[in-house]
């Protein structure tokens, strides 16, 4: 199945672009989805164990599962204020 | 009273919608506290010349709603209101507006100070720093809406 995938900030810089399509195979998690990108952008994997990531512009989890369509960002460290 | 815009920010203007929301509600409006933040000159030594802050717009608004709702809960009847900006910034110029409206004084300066540590520990907000000699993301928190933890931290900071 196809999923979006929506890049942050540095995340965003690291990744070359603000969204890619990609296709994982169903059952798949944000993990899975994670992983795929991670593959195709080595620079991300440092970020792993500090992202936050959102499943159609709601806050998720990693080992949430994604459905065909879905637009999963993955989200640096904030900065905001 | 809760938005992202590339616009300059106005104190006055948030703070007549906020006060205007309250002021015939509960007991009223007797308190207004503001906070704003803004670019600072310089950075751990450097000297900035502009900051860019970029926003996941549609989740941040979620967020801000989600503050909102937690100081509903811990002060009934207060007002809130959050403008962030995003963009090109200046040093000297407003980055966010945070505008907190009470029924007496104590409880808005809590819930302006709560408001500003929740953003700083949750919205999906980020700021890039261009030095005269490079640029550099800031990373802060790493985001968790549901971080209990964070949210009493937020809380005794806000009430200490």
């Amino acid at each position: 199945m196809r999923v979006t995938v929506r890049f942050f900030a540095r995340l965003r810089e690291l990744a070359g672009a603000e969204t890619v399509s990609i296709e994982v195979t169903a059952p798949a998690t944000v993990s899975t989805v994670w992983q795929a990108v991670t593959q195709a952008a080595p620079d991300l994997v440092p970020f792993e164990r500090a992202i936050s990531c959102a499943i159609n512009a709601e806050f998720s989890r990693m080992s949430h599962p994604v459905s065909e369509g879905d637009d999963v960002a993955f989200l640096p460290p904030v900065s905001g204020g | 009273m809760l938005s992202v815009t590339r616009d300059p920010l106005s104190v006055e203007a948030l703070t007549a919608q906020v006060e205007a929301s309250v002021r015939h509600r509960g007991d009223g409006c007797g308190a207004v506290a503001s906070f704003l933040g803004l670019v600072r000159a310089t950075h751990q030594g450097r000297v900035v010349k502009y900051l860019e802050y970029e926003a996941f717009d549609a989740l941040a608004l979620q967020v801000f709603s989600q503050i909102q709702a937690e100081v509903e809960e811990r002060w009934p009847g207060a007002a809130l209101g959050i403008v962030h900006r995003v963009g090109r910034l200046a040093v000297g110029e407003a980055s966010i507006v945070i505008v907190a409206a009470t029924a007496h004084r104590a409880e808005a300066f809590q819930v302006c100070r709560y408001a500003i540590e929740r953003v700083k520990q949750i919205a999906p907000v980020w700021k890039h720093e261009f030095f005269g000699d490079g640029e550099a993301w800031v990373e802060g928190a790493v985001a968790d809406p549901a971080d209990e933890a964070a949210r009493m931290r937020a809380l005794e900071i806000a009430c200490a």
